[in-house]
């Protein structure tokens, strides 16, 4: 797909998305608002090619949309009510947008009492109106399973009567933590094709919840860490092999991107309240700032690693800090605390094997390398991984 | 080694689908095997009828005997398999984990007894 038609497709889905939040808010019943705005999309197809595109489009959509649902509120009810969707809806202006109550759609759809796995699918779903089909290949789900799920967790939406408004202030955080977590699923989600991984609902989604959130710290930060990512878009695949951040062209890496990312995790931080997203964002920082510098400045990734283990312990940057102290001090010493850090996590981590891999070869344990090399690329799973891999494991001496 | 990935789920979780339903899961279930074959683990795969079709045959008690239906009644049945060529159970683990059918029933591994 090429890049005028993604745009393309990135902007009708913020007339989507409004419409839809708007829709369900007033009957809460998601799936019906969908199908409801579903005919109004096709009746559109029929009548705007002959009659011309009306001046508020979204309004015209909304019109046709309400007037579905009060027909099959009608339908469902005994003693037809119109007072919840009135039947006459008043014209918009041309300039005036439909309420934004988008905000509202993204709290439901990562809302507690809905199965986290689901978050990211059903915020892909109703906020940018994404096909089922099209996010079970993203997620690798048996499509037709997908769609049961994302329609019971609707009919639980509907009847367990989870609100469609805004949380109290004090549950805010929380709620719009879930969100944000959310979005870094799909952000870092990377199966088949880092390419078409979403990357740019990802980067929507952030942007909006940052226009919905401007106090909120670790909005900021996820948006400046997904901008950073899209900024070393370029030179992240080359030939189809994975090229890690430090080894990149920095040519590749695009300016105006970096700007923005950089000004987002600032805006961040005046606003002092830390957390991991920020810190992973100031780590990409670091990275990024070898296009000036040239060189890589593992002293501060050492300090941004240790604050990030201390906010999230993960597999993942335990073994990215024994990388860093490795280049800080000694291969070995970083040798050292992967071999401890085996104990405690087992032998299936794929990045432990790739870190060690690498570090042995810089010892000149190349045995050990070897069998390093060949263990990582047995537990990865995508393509251009395993050829990095490869890449690398041929170049050790023979 | 060898390995033999069994997908198990639930007749009645396919029970409602649609041709147009199995077509897309035919195009998960290639990316997956697109995958696999692109790691250079890929030996083969086969996805079955379902479990009414099964016919059971044994000869154990001297004659021929034909039972219509599977050997053992369970709730969850064998759809389909995969065989992969990979280092070790870790390796196999994680395209386990990768197999569209554990996200919705199962995923039974066993190493080849014949080496392989």
């Amino acid at each position: 797909m090429n890049n005028v038609t993604r745009a393309a497709e990135i902007a009708a889905r913020e007339s989507y998305g409004r419409l839809l939040a708007y829709l369900a808010a007033r009957t809460h019943d998601i799936a019906q608002a969908e199908d409801a705005l579903a005919e109004a999309f096709s009746k559109a197809l029929q009548h705007w090619p002959e009659k011309g595109v009306p001046g508020n489009p979204d309004a015209w959509l909304l019109t046709v949309a309400r007037n579905n649902l009060t027909d099959r509120q009608r339908h469902l009810t005994k003693f037809p009510t119109t007072s919840e969707i009135p039947e006459t809806f008043a014209e918009m202006t041309e300039e005036e947008k439909i309420p934004d109550r988008r905000l509202v759609l993204m709290m439901i759809c990562a809302h507690p009492a809905i199965s986290p796995d689901l978050h990211t699918p059903l915020m892909l779903q109703t906020v940018l109106g994404v096909n089922a089909r099209t996010i079970a290949r993203l997620f690798l789900f048996s499509p037709a399973a997908l769609s049961k799920r994302l329609a019971r967790a609707k009919n639980k939406i509907r009847d367990a009567g989870i609100p469609f408004c805004l949380p109290d202030k004090d549950q805010l955080p929380k709620r719009s933590h879930a969100i944000l977590e959310a979005i870094y699923a799909l952000h870092s989600y990377d199966w088949l094709d880092p390419r078409d991984n979403f990357g740019d609902e990802a980067l929507y989604l952030s942007d909006l919840l940052c226009s919905y959130l401007p106090e909120n710290a670790e909005a900021l930060g996820l948006s400046s860490l997904i901008l950073f990512s899209h900024a070393r878009k370029k030179a992240r695949i080359l030939d189809e092999i994975l090229v890690p951040t430090d080894k990149q062209d920095t040519d590749l890496w695009d300016t105006h991107t970096i700007k923005l990312a950089e000004n987002r995790l600032q805006r961040a931080f005046q606003l002092s309240s830390p957390g991991r997203f920020q810190i992973e964002a100031a780590i990409d920082s670091v990275h990024i700032s070898r296009k000036k510098t040239g060189q890589v400045d593992w002293r501060a990734l050492h300090k941004l690693y240790h604050a990030l283990i201390k906010f999230e312990p993960s597999a993942g940057a335990l073994v990215a800090q024994a990388v860093v102290i490795a280049n800080l001090f000694a291969p070995k010493e970083g040798l050292k605390i992967l071999s401890v850090l085996e104990k405690q996590i087992g032998t299936s981590f794929q990045p432990l094997w790739a870190a060690k891999a690498e570090l042995f070869a810089r010892t000149g344990a190349v045995r050990d390398a070897k069998r390093s090399y060949e263990k990582a690329i047995s537990l990865s799973t995508d393509a251009t991984v395993i050829r990095f891999l490869v890449q690398q494991k041929s170049m050790l001496a023979p | 080694m060898r390995y033999t990935l069994l997908l198990y789920t639930d007749p009645v979780d396919l029970a409602h689908m649609t041709p147009e339903d199995w077509e897309a899961e035919k195009e998960v279930y290639g990316a997956y095997i697109g995958a696999l074959q692109e790691a250079g683990v890929f030996i083969d795969t086969d996805w079955l009828q379902p479990v009414e079709t099964a016919t059971t045959l044994t000869l154990k008690s001297g004659t021929s005997v034909v039972q219509d239906g599977p050997f053992a009644d369970t709730k969850e049945t064998l759809g389909g398999f995969f065989v992969i060529e990979v280092p070790d159970l870790d390796a196999a683990l994680a395209w386990a984990e990768k197999c569209p059918a554990a996200k919705t029933g199962k995923v039974e591994i066993r190493p080849s007894a014949m080496g392989g």
